[in-house]
């Protein structure tokens, strides 16, 4: 539960000096929303509880373990991968209009939203402070393999880039490619290797002794 | 518009700071400021074009100088200032000093798992066949609007191709000034690295951006 208890009753002098300017502003905001009733706390609650604990990159690595396991899957999800997502349930905001990207040996593909923060919330949750910064949005269309290197790896020369910058309604997911040595593994152990910046395109799936 | 917003291949900022273990917010005023705008939408009307276009629509020191989620906040605070559903007298007060505008519809905790299962799907039914196919070569429009665009800067003028269509989906530029949601094809256009950065540019690099069809025309 949740700081809205707390907003009405806890206006003493050492909170505020130890408030900055924005906290106090919404503060405000929720306290004046609150009281004309056009929001519910509970409802905000909820909304806060969902991207915090329910919404994240699990669901994605879900999603990949099952590609990696299953080539009918596969094939779904690179055809058209909105219906595929839904089959394990992730589906709606932010994701309305989902497009797999496959990683091969000679194709690495990364995203990015020049604009603002486009992010398919349904599989990756809500995106992180880099993937909305300027270093990130300015340099990946530009100089995609100077971002991997702030991520600490390098592609081999043979391997061409392809970058996806959100700019519709359309959200994409990278599919990464299945690290070698899990030919016996199982679709649960497998959701282990997925990271989601393996999902945006700024990193690699864990190697085997990464994972846990 | 021409905003600080549009930051593709824009030369002025440093690395990458990838966060370890990076927590889904930073501070507990993010969490209730991602939430209030989600909630507001509903009894605001306004329509997502219309948030980005409040996001954005500011002088770029200011843009530059927020945080993401003060943004947001910025953002609500001027759609809510617009359309009359709070007074800046009311913010600076920090109460409600009014009697509240009725709305139709505000956001339940019941209608919270619907509300986001159902998204806001964009894709509408064409009403005329696409004019373009995949594999045509098409020029982005050199154009600079005012107002609200999703069209890069960094792409406006080159020549890319086709590599996907994507359907009629509402566009942009007309639901965030109120004007409708003007179905139009859109399309995943790609530019091959040196037409957008010169001959330096990276080997082996191609950048797509989805583009509708008013800001494209035949090469």
């Amino acid at each position: 539960m949740t700081e809205h208890a707390d907003h009405h009753h806890h206006h003493h002098h050492e909170d505020h000096s130890e408030l900055s300017e924005t906290e106090l502003r919404v503060r405000a905001l929720e306290t004046i929303l609150t009281e004309k009733g056009y929001v519910d706390p509970a409802a905000l609650d909820l909304l806060i509880e969902t991207y915090e604990t329910k919404v994240g990159p699990r669901n994605g690595a879900r999603v990949v373990a099952r590609a990696w396991a299953d080539p009918a899957f596969r094939a779904r999800l690179l055809a058209d991968a909105t219906p595929a997502i839904a089959e394990l349930g992730y589906a709606g905001r932010q994701g309305e209009h989902i497009v797999a990207l496959e990683n091969t040996p000679r194709l690495h593909n990364m995203v990015v939203c020049t604009l603002c923060s486009c992010y398919p919330w349904p599989v990756l949750g809500l995106p992180p402070v880099w993937y909305k910064s300027a270093p990130y949005r300015s340099k990946a269309v530009k100089d995609p393999r100077g971002v991997l290197r702030d991520f600490g790896f390098e592609l081999p020369d043979g391997t061409d880039i392809r970058v996806w910058d959100s700019t519709a309604e359309i959200r994409y997911l990278v599919l990464p490619m299945r690290p070698a040595g899990t030919e016996d593994w199982s679709e649960q152990r497998l959701t282990e290797l997925v990271t989601r910046d393996s999902m945006i395109g700024t990193g690699l799936p864990k190697r085997l002794d990464e994972a846990s | 518009m021409d905003g600080a917003h549009d930051m593709g291949g824009v030369a002025w900022s440093g690395p990458v700071q990838p966060e370890p273990n990076e927590p889904v917010f930073h501070a507990p005023w993010e969490r209730r400021a991602f939430a209030i705008t989600l909630a507001m939408a509903m009894p605001g009307g306004w329509n997502i074009d219309m948030s980005r276009f409040a996001r954005e629509d500011r002088p770029p020191e200011d843009y530059l100088a927020k945080s993401y989620y003060q943004i947001w906040i910025a953002g609500l605070e001027r759609l809510m200032l617009e359309s009359g559903l709070i007074g800046s007298e009311e913010i600076a007060a920090g109460k409600s000093l009014h009697p509240a505008k009725p709305v139709a519809r505000t956001l339940t905790p019941e209608a919270v798992g619907a509300m986001l299962h159902r998204g806001g799907p964009t894709e509408r039914e064409p009403t005329r066949p696409s004019p373009f196919a995949a594999g045509q070569r098409v020029r982005a429009k050199n154009i600079h609007p005012p107002t609200h665009t999703r069209l890069p800067q960094y792409v406006r003028g080159r020549v890319g191709v086709i590599e996907r269509v994507l359907g009629c989906h509402v566009f942009p530029d007309s639901n965030a000034s109120g004007a409708g949601e003007n179905p139009q094809w859109l399309y995943t256009v790609t530019f091959d690295g040196r037409e957008l950065w010169g001959e330096a540019s990276e080997p082996g690099l191609r950048v797509s951006v989805d583009a509708w069809e008013p800001y494209l025309e035949r090469e």
